[in-house]
């Protein structure tokens, strides 16, 4: 991975003390016919209709803020990327997940799960609808707060252009408190990974909008 | 700038998994192989919030590049696989053994604690043409064995992914 990726040893991010690899990675010798060159492919039968709105996957609303996540997966060299398929995760309108290890005393909600998924259009393009998650507290430290995020998993073409990350929302206070978001060591990467709010994509009476492109590494095997 | 990584976290389990994610090819194929393993820190223990992903070609060495990755296509093969580690840190994939010379699956691991993915390769025992392998050779002669996989029977392999410590599993840049 390039450039803009976080270290994976950072200790004010507890749990990488255990898990980063120590060793150098090795530069492999990739041929042109290496598997890692190519991605699986996916297809519209396989994600459900309404995979993409998760403010309608139960039979009522979910509580909090409606907003619509929009934006563009581009490769390195900005070209869109159609056909990726995008997986997100995120918390409920109280900063509650799922997830059964989820032990933060804040409320289910009935009506929210948290989890969608999409195929790029041809141009590239995602989009959700959802609630806007909430803060949550976690045991890295004393009084540690996650910004409130959704998280991403992205297919580029190539399997090497892989990418899980966290989409953040706009001047949220806990950035400089949050260790996950400032393993990124340089600022301006750092920046990619928040949305910016965009009134064209909101919708009257209905949900903020917010856009955020997610720029993959680079294509293999180019002409 | 490419968009940084951030860690997968410990509460992907509900979203990410699906039903026939470990099964890249049905157990009931006549060729099926069972490739499975932990995941374990620098200290040996466990992780039990690992998700681990495999890409692979089919047994005559071709890459997959139908749609149908999730569904295996309908012909029961997809080339993609996908695996949450169970609470001792156990992975499991039913597949096919890939073709060419050296055969070998790609390999990521995602986890809390990891900020980006680990990439890595499993190769198979005893294969005249590992030798040979352009990846593997430019592993350190010392390491290359982290890479190779052990028999446990004709029909099942063991790899272990050790992100840290003496026994560390080579991984590469991408
Ligand atoms: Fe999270």
């Amino acid at each position: 991975m390039t450039d803009s990726h976080p270290p994976y040893l950072y200790p004010p991010y507890k749990s990488t003390v255990l898990r980063a690899p120590s060793r150098p990675l090795v530069v492999p010798e990739y041929g042109p016919d290496a598997v890692e060159l190519s991605g699986p492919v996916f297809g519209h039968a396989e994600l459900g209709l309404l995979d993409n709105d998760l403010t309608r996957q139960h039979s009522g609303e979910p509580l909090g803020e409606r907003i619509i996540v929009t934006g563009r997966v581009l490769d390195d060299r900005g070209r869109p990327v159609p056909g990726a398929l995008v997986e997100v995760w995120q918390t409920n309108a109280a900063g509650r997940y799922v997830h059964l290890r989820d032990q933060h005393p804040a409320p289910l909600d009935p009506n929210f799960t948290g989890a969608g998924r999409c195929l790029t259009d041809a141009g590239g393009r995602y989009e959700f609808t959802t609630i806007k998650p909430g803060a949550y507290p976690w045991r890295n430290h004393h009084n540690a707060w996650r910004p409130a995020h959704i998280h991403f998993s992205v297919f580029g073409a190539a399997f090497t252009q892989r990418l899980v990350t966290q989409m953040y929302f706009p001047g949220d206070p806990l950035f400089a408190h949050d260790p996950i978001f400032q393993s990124v060591p340089d600022e301006k990467a750092r920046e990619r990974l928040v949305a910016r709010f965009d009134l064209e994509t909101t919708v009257p009476e209905q949900a903020l909008g917010y856009q955020w492109d997610i720029v993959l590494g680079a294509t293999p095997m180019e002409t | 700038m490419t968009t940084p990584s951030q860690t997968i976290g410990p509460f992907f389990g509900f979203a990410l998994p699906y039903g026939d994610g470990p099964r890249v090819a049905p157990e009931w194929h006549p060729d099926a192989v069972r490739v499975h393993g932990r995941v374990l820190d620098g200290t040996g223990d466990p992780l039990p919030d690992a998700l681990v992903e495999i890409w692979q070609a089919d047994a005559d060495g071709r890459v997959p590049g139908a749609v149908g990755a999730i569904s295996r296509a309908g012909h029961g093969f997809s080339g993609f696989g996908r695996c949450g580690t169970d609470a001792d840190g156990h992975y499991w994939f039913s597949t096919l053994k890939p073709g060419g010379p050296a055969p070998h699956i790609a390999v990521l691991v995602f986890a809390r604690g990891l900020l980006k993915p680990v990439a890595t390769r499993l190769y198979f025992p005893g294969e005249a043409g590992n030798a040979a392998d352009p990846v593997l050779s430019a592993v350190p002669a010392d390491r290359r064995d982290t890479l190779i996989a052990e028999r446990e029977s004709d029909r099942t392999y063991r790899f272990d992914v050790h992100l840290q410590g003496e026994q560390e599993t080579v991984f590469f840049a991408s």
